[in-house]
């Protein structure tokens, strides 16, 4: 108990001796954290809103629907069939196309009773539910034509009253609706250049008539489909049921299960989870590169402490206890802060669809998401500190009183070739040459940037694309744009730290190197050039490889795992690629051209 | 007539360097008048803190003067541009420091031609000079080791090397021995002795009594200020 607490104020004095260092610990950390919080927290709260919707829906396991009246015999068998409990239907269904004001939309109109359904009965949000002459709007889809109650809608013809709007649980919210007509639907975006077959729908929405009314609408009966709900007595097993039921009916049968209405009607939310957990990742990665670099200078300066802590008496164990212990301290703080700022930030991210009940901020964390957050953030401090800890903890105790500095690296063809360059460009190369794993975390650091800003580039594309094809309403796409803001905020930001920290790492580390060269006759500037060169060459090498594999791998895998397709995304132009390598190359010489400029000019005796 | 070879190499008119204020000021170098001429070694001793590496920044122009003025070759430099300053230090005055301050990474020769390569000579002739240097000085076969690989002496005689490798008017030797041993300090005092003979004009500042002995003239400093000139 005494060597522990021993460990922990040892570690707080530190710590609090150098307030700044910590500072930029916590931030590196609390950057991966949030967003890995957002990310699973966004998990939850997609799929919270669609469990509201289904308690408040009495929301059918199953849906069926036939598209013909000669099949009609066999979905009416599903109410008896093994494991069904309740149902309601067989509701006819009929394809239409909706005109209000100056605007037309294929529509799948269901005919309802007016009476309360024992399955599926949709939850009026605004009005009343369904009467001859009047017709209700699924919310989204209302939400999207921007029509309320009170409004008219035509609708084959006919001029029909808007009663109500209502969500249901048997269906994605538009624009994600599935097809339960026989005319077959189409949702997302069509290329201009090709014609869709007559009678399919694109981009349908629900509404609901009385069946007296839809009916009417109906030329014969051929062109009515229709629709039945089922509950059954395990719910769980609703995939099973419907893999099993379709079969029994030739296959021809369309069937959906709650699950899979439900993996649909939180596509968005999944979406933003996929994007900002990729980003989490990757903002780890950066994270133990800012920390790497951190750790490494902070463990530099830390070697004469080291050596009094030995020399007194501390053990090897004890030492890397006291250095390990500072940066899990300084992890579980970003844990804990990443989690309330993730948390609390979440439901500006995750606006639930106006298809489904309830909020999206009603979700809160769970203990799962805490103790990945928590594990990342430990994980992070320990995949940085552990070597230098262990290294130093296991240092000579001479060597480390006297403060020895560790030894640079000699990397001989780089110093020969360097020996043909200008001065700054050869000064450059081995300021650079001295510190290979330093070097190699830069270019990691810039690669992970300019992949996630190429990735950005081209979803920030293909969003621009999206409002008015259907796949993403206007409010979908400015909920997934303010998710790439924030991915792209964090990311820019931990890239800036990362070439900051190790510009000032470099010039620190290359003190006297820098002050000797000077002694022979190196100008301020030419110092001061090096030491930035010697930063803008890695980030160089990092701002191509992040554009080319890194964007494309990144890209390839955010495809591959949400099952998107890449064709249809716009990838960036060559110029445009150019354009982010020489960006990147112009904000990485700004960032570093201060500390560089500050390590240029220190006074060459005070260093010697 | 004068002389040519009495004409001061390196001057120091009234050459004073102070820190701090008030109570607190410290004068390092006090009003210190120095004239060495080419070819000529110079050794200055004293106790430890008396001010005589000052003195060796002020001369070589690694430090500004607070008041006075330092004339190399008849040229001012004690007010001329940072830029101005590096650029005399390639080619007119070089430094020997007490800890060597070789690079580490670097081998002997890559240390000894670094000065030739900042002044601007080609790769290849820079090697060859360095080679030279090296073979003269009795490190041909030490050329291509790193630092860490040689002794105390054979560090200094390279960075002795890399002192000579622009040719400069005066070498600045800061405590050449004061980091070395018995074996090694008879090493470097042959080295100056030898670079006395061949006309490079010298300034060391030393503890050793030995080295100050291979000097034309010997001053000793204390308090910041050239005490008086020794026989």
């Amino acid at each position: 108990m005494g060597s522990i607490l021993l460990v922990l104020r040892l570690a707080l004095r530190d710590l609090r001796r150098r307030r700044t260092e910590a500072a930029l610990l916590l931030l590196a950390i609390l950057a991966a954290t949030t967003t890995l919080t957002l990310g699973l927290v966004l998990r939850d709260a997609a799929s919270d809103p669609y469990e509201s919707t289904r308690a408040a829906t009495k929301g059918p396991d199953v849906v069926a629907n036939v598209g013909r009246v000669t099949d009609l015999a066999d979905l009416e068998k599903l109410a008896t069939a093994s494991g069904v409990t309740e149902h309601s239907g067989p509701y006819s269904v009929i394809a239409g196309k909706l005109e209000v004001s100056d605007r037309t939309s294929d529509v799948q109109v269901e005919g309802r009773d007016a009476t309360i359904a024992a399955v599926d009965q949709p939850e009026v949000t605004q009005g009343s539910w369904v009467s001859d002459g009047g017709v209700v709007l699924e919310a989204a889809f209302a939400d999207s034509l921007d029509v309320g109650v009170g409004d008219s809608v035509t609708l084959g013809g006919r001029s029909f009253k808007v009663v109500g709007v209502a969500v249901t649980a048997a269906m994605p919210p538009y624009p994600g609706a599935s097809c339960i007509v026989s005319a077959g639907c189409i949702n997302g975006a069509i290329p201009d250049d090709r014609d869709l077959p007559a009678g399919l729908l694109h981009n349908p929405g629900l509404v609901w008539l009385t069946q007296a009314d839809v009916r009417s609408l109906a030329s014969d009966r051929s062109s009515l489909s229709y629709v039945m709900n089922l509950k059954l007595a395990n719910p769980d097993k609703a995939q099973a049921f419907v893999d099993r039921t379709g079969g029994d009916h030739g296959g021809a049968m369309p069937m959906q299960s709650w699950e899979s209405i439900l993996a649909d009607a939180t596509d968005l939310a999944r979406d933003s989870q996929i994007l900002l957990l990729i980003g989490a990742w990757l903002l780890g990665l950066l994270a133990v590169a800012s920390l790497s670099v951190l750790v490494g200078g902070r463990m530099a300066d830390q070697t004469r402490r080291v050596g009094l802590l030995k020399a007194v008496g501390g053990t090897p164990g004890l030492v890397a206890a006291v250095l390990l212990a500072e940066y899990l301290l300084v992890a579980v703080v970003a844990a804990a802060a990443g989690l309330t700022i993730g948390a609390l930030t979440a439901p500006l991210l995750t606006e639930s669809s106006a298809g489904l009940v309830g909020s999206a901020g009603t979700a809160s964390l769970t203990w799962s998401t805490i103790g990945l957050v928590t594990a990342v953030a430990l994980g992070v401090a320990v995949v940085a500190t552990a070597v230098p800890a262990v290294r130093a903890a296991r240092s000579s105790t001479v060597s480390a009183l006297a403060d020895a500095a560790r030894p640079p690296r000699r990397t001989g063809w780089l110093i020969t070739l360097s020996a043909r360059l200008p001065v700054p460009l050869l000064l450059a190369l081995r300021v650079a040459a001295r510190r290979p794993r330093r070097v190699a975390l830069g270019v990691v650091s810039i690669a992970i940037t300019v992949s996630g800003n190429y990735v950005l580039m081209v979803l920030n594309a293909f969003l621009g694309d999206q409002p008015g094809t259907g796949a993403y309403t206007e409010t979908q796409v400015a909920v997934l744009r303010h998710v790439l803001l924030v991915w792209t905020v964090i990311l820019l930001s931990l890239a800036a730290v990362n070439a900051i920290v190790i510009t000032w790492a470099t010039v620190l580390d290359n003190r006297h190197a820098s002050a000797l060269a000077r002694a022979l006759g190196a100008t301020p500037r030419e110092v001061t050039v090096a030491l930035a060169t010697a930063q803008v060459l890695p980030a160089l090498l990092g701002a191509v490889m992040g554009v080319f594999p890194g964007g494309f791998l990144l890209f390839a895998a955010i495809n591959t795992i949400t099952g998107g397709d890449s064709d249809k995304a716009t990838l960036p132009v060559p110029w445009q690629l150019i354009g982010l390598v020489l960006a990147t190359v112009l904000v990485v010489a700004a960032l570093t051209s201060v500390p560089a400029h500050l390590g240029g000019r220190r006074p060459v005796t005070e260093t010697l | 007539m004068s002389n040519a070879a009495d004409t001061p190499v390196l001057r120091a008119l009234g050459l004073r360097k102070e820190y701090g204020k008030g109570e607190g000021l410290v004068r390092a170098v006090d009003g210190v008048d120095l004239d060495v001429v080419n070819g000529e070694t110079v050794a200055i001793t004293g106790p430890s803190g008396c001010g005589k590496s000052t003195l060796l920044h002020l001369l070589g122009g690694l430090d500004r003067p607070s008041g006075g003025e330092v004339r190399l070759n008849g040229r001012r430099i004690d007010d001329i541009s940072e830029k101005a300053l590096a650029r005399m230090r390639r080619t007119d005055v070089s430094y020997v420091f007490q800890s060597f301050h070789l690079m580490e990474e670097l081998t002997a020769v890559e240390n000894v031609e670094l000065s030739a390569l900042l002044a601007g000579r080609s790769p290849r002739a820079a090697r060859r000079r360095a080679e030279e240097l090296l073979d003269q000085l009795g490190l041909a076969g030490r050329s291509r080791f790193l630092p860490s690989a040689l002794s105390g002496g054979q560090r200094q005689r390279v960075a002795v090397a890399r002192a000579l490798s622009n040719e400069p008017l005066v070498v600045l030797a800061d405590e050449p021995t004061g980091n070395l041993d018995s074996a090694a300090t008879l090493d470097v005092l042959q080295l100056f002795k030898d670079l006395h003979d061949a006309g490079q004009t010298l300034i060391i500042v030393t503890h050793d009594a030995r080295i100050a002995a291979t000097a034309d003239r010997k001053f000793s400093m204390r308090d910041g200020a050239l005490a008086g000139l020794e026989d």
